[in-house]
């Protein structure tokens, strides 16, 4: 079964090189103080997810215990532990879209990819979160895969949308 | 000088719709026509009409084109712009007149009864540039405040005003920032709580995009009045385009001198910074939101010391919604009087809702104060599509409660909302009709505040889970009628022993569906049965006999073999073996298989 797989980790020199260029530039903007979160969005926005090592050489720049960083990424819903796959799903939860029937959309995909939300399919393809209001309540029942949006889903049309993306 | 301009919807709905694209279209082909000089086409922030979008408005005729798609844009260019006749199939119906000609936007149902204030730049003005801003009134009020008014005047504006805030508890603005100004501190913090985090509530995000500079002028206003110099806007990262904009916007402001030192000449300095945030419901809530701008987990801590004494990195901070601030710059300009007039007694002034659900307008709406939710679903949102009956009304997301249709004339302010149990909250406004279960409801709320919950309290963190499970099992018909009075009690136990706003409120849209909608809960439970006929395990699925042919499609498609009866003859399902999946009946061509 599906699977928040631990992969290895793999990251390579440059992104360590540039993450802690950006650290070195937030410690700047930030003027020393309350950088954790903005650090933590500039790593995962490199690495894609946030492994253990990743949060070690946060807590090193900023020179706080691991402990901490993992509380903070942990906390906050845009923080991942674990990657992502190359197609991430999206469908709002937001209450507009609930009732006019996203939870079924939702259900629909999990039966379809045979994975829950917050898990990613074994190939690492698609991966699926319920997210939050993303605002466009007009086009009510919303899935996003990637950058691509789905207006006015309705269930039957899961298979024929996930299949574009099937390559 | 241009002849004409375009006017094209940028916000996320409107995009979501590809009208960006659109856009793109529009501008290569008036660059392929030469017309470059004398056709302008611009985006403007949201419209408010989210339902038909993606939406575009020409000028000098006011052509409010609605739905269109990138394949128009050649028609819209060859027929409206070079040959001046107006593509009539793709105006939005309501500004057609009998005659043809067209209508005012204004004169329509869905923006006749609205009162713009805080959105009144959106649709209107281009959000990236600030001269667009400038040309209507913008940065007067600063000015004004700065060369004109003393902090202590400028605090008696607001208060005499009336303004509460607009993000939920609708505590009075001006006695707040005064509060903050009678604090003693060498260093004070203007935040803006921009973590619009109410599921299917998008007003905040539509006024960063469609009109940042107001948010920017306002909380420099803000930080004259209190003394201070430097303020922070904690936007929800979900929101890239409104952080786009607002980005832009600070640029500009600061390229202006209208940010950083010795504004309009004064020895009054201010600047501003964005911080983005992560994910987290509980971080509407004003401690917890400093707490996560300080890089921390968000949770909230007691209060007193209330932020005006001691907040932001310890030191004394105003916070105020994104919304509030929108309403200062006017009311500076135009006075107290004018914004007091607006509104009823109590609560001054106008409110911008977003209306989702089961209706046909959905989208922005701003209304004065003292509306009735009659008039915003009937008359500015044209009321349940397909026919349907509206059931009930929500407000204040997953802290408000749900209004039933008898109290559908009650006029909408910060108390009367209270009285029937629900509550202003940020501005959702999702509508229900009789095929929403509300018991289902409740649940999906209960489900978002466990997953929500900081785990600070115990009462929160453990209560809510457990009154999330007592909901589970009306849902699947296992509950016995000293559930619901169990579940009665839970609620007001965890409301009075949370210690922020979110634990407080959390039981709302259980307490409110249990005493509006109890015949409802009592169905799931008695008769185990789902008058809605949403919550699968109490469905069941029968044959109308009347109807059934006897074609034997059901029987055959059935993957349990519930489904008997001989050819020709009325089938009947058996209860005992049926999956409820639904098969029969997504099978069935007469129409004779429902669910109940």
């Amino acid at each position: 079964m599906a699977k928040k797989i631990d992969v290895p980790f793999n990251g390579t020199k440059e992104q360590e090189e540039k993450l802690r260029a950006q650290l070195a530039q937030l410690r700047i903007e930030h003027e020393g103080k309350g950088l954790m979160i903005a650090a933590l969005q500039k790593a995962q926005d490199i690495y894609g997810y946030l492994p253990e090592a990743v949060q070690q050489i946060i807590a090193d720049e900023l020179g706080v215990s691991l402990a901490e960083v993992y509380g903070v990424a942990t906390f906050y819903a845009q923080f991942s532990l674990y990657p992502k796959g190359r197609y991430k799903i999206g469908v709002c939860l937001g209450t507009a879209c609930y009732v006019k029937g996203s939870g079924d959309v939702y259900k629909k995909i999990c039966d379809t990819l045979k994975i829950e939300g917050g898990q990613c399919t074994d190939d690492r393809k698609f991966s699926l979160d319920a997210t939050r209001c993303i605002g466009c309540c007009g086009l009510a029942p919303v899935m996003t895969i990637n950058d691509d949006v789905y207006g006015k889903v309705t269930p039957e049309e899961v298979e024929g949308i996930l299949a574009k993306y099937m390559d | 000088m241009f002849r004409s301009h375009i006017l094209v919807c940028g916000g996320t709905g409107c995009t979501s719709g590809n009208s960006m694209k659109i856009y793109d279209a529009l501008v290569d082909r008036i660059q392929k026509a030469g017309l470059e000089k004398e056709v302008h086409v611009t985006k403007t922030g949201c419209f408010g009409l989210c339902a038909y979008g993606p939406i575009m408005i020409v000028y000098p005729e006011g052509a409010f084109y609605s739905q269109v798609k990138v394949e128009d844009v050649d028609e819209i260019v060859n027929e409206h712009i070079i040959k001046g006749r107006i593509v009539t199939r793709l105006l939005y119906k309501e500004t057609v007149g009998e005659d043809g000609s067209i209508k005012a936007l204004n004169d329509t149902n869905f923006y006749k009864k609205q009162h713009r204030v805080a959105l009144r730049n959106c649709g209107v003005i281009n959000p990236e540039k600030i001269e667009e801003y400038i040309a209507y009134d913008g940065y007067e009020a600063l000015g004004k405040v700065l060369t004109e008014m003393t902090p202590q005047d400028v605090i008696d504006v607001i208060s005499k005003s009336g303004l509460r805030g607009r993000g939920g508890a609708g505590f009075p603005t001006g006695r707040k920032w005064q509060f903050a100004k009678n604090s003693v501190g060498d260093k004070k913090y203007v935040c803006c709580n921009a973590d619009e985090g109410d599921p299917g509530a998008f007003m905040d995000r539509s006024i960063l995009e469609g009109d940042p500079h107001a948010v920017i002028e306002a909380m420099a206003i803000a930080a004259y009045a209190i003394g201070s110099d430097q303020g922070y806007i904690y936007v929800r990262a979900e929101y890239p385009i409104a952080v786009q904009r607002l980005t832009i916007a600070i640029k500009q402001a600061r390229e202006y001198g209208l940010l950083g030192k010795n504004i309009f000449g004064t020895k009054f300095n201010f600047d501003l910074d964005i911080r983005l945030g992560a994910g987290a419901f509980v971080c509407g809530e004003e401690t917890a939101l400093m707490t996560s701008i300080e890089g921390h987990r968000g949770e909230p801590r007691p209060r007193p010391p209330f932020p005006a004494v001691k907040g932001l990195f310890g030191k004394p901070t105003i916070l105020n919604n994104v919304e509030t601030y929108a309403n200062i710059p006017q009311i500076i300009l135009k006075g107290a009087d004018w914004f007091a007039s607006m509104g009823t007694e109590k609560s001054r002034g106008t409110k911008v809702f977003a209306l989702g659900g089961k209706i046909h307008n959905t989208g922005l709406v701003e209304i004065p104060m003292g509306t009735t939710m009659r008039e915003i679903i009937y008359d500015i949102g044209g009321g349940c599509p397909n026919g349907k009956k509206f059931k009930a009304a929500q407000t204040g997301g997953p802290s408000g409660g749900c209004i039933p249709a008898h109290l559908i004339d009650t006029p909408i302010d910060y108390d009367n909302l209270i009285a029937i149990g629900s509550m202003m909250g940020s501005g959702g406004l999702i509508v229900m009709d009789e095929d929403n279960c509300m018991v289902d409801i409740a649940k999906f709320f209960l489900e978002f505040t466990v997953d929500e919950s900081c785990g600070k309290c115990t009462a929160c963190r453990i209560g809510t889970k457990r009154l999330y499970e007592m909901l589970c099992k009306v849902t699947d018909g296992t509950a016995t009628m000293e559930d619901l009075d169990k579940m009665e009690e839970l609620c007001y136990y965890i409301k009075e022993n949370s210690l922020c706003g979110l634990g407080q409120t959390a039981p709302n849209p259980v307490l409110s569906t249990l005493h509006y909608f109890r015949d409802e809960y009592e169905a799931h439970v008695r008769d185990k049965r789902c008058p809605a006929g949403v919550c699968k395990k109490l469905l069941r699925y029968q044959v109308v006999a009347d109807k059934c042919k006897g074609c034997t499609l059901c029987a055959r498609n059935c993957p349990v073999g519930a489904i008997s009866g001989t050819v020709k003859e009325p089938h009947v399902i058996d209860p005992n073996k049926c999956i409820k999946c639904g098969v029969c009946m997504e099978k069935c061509r007469f129409g004779a298989i429902i669910k109940a």
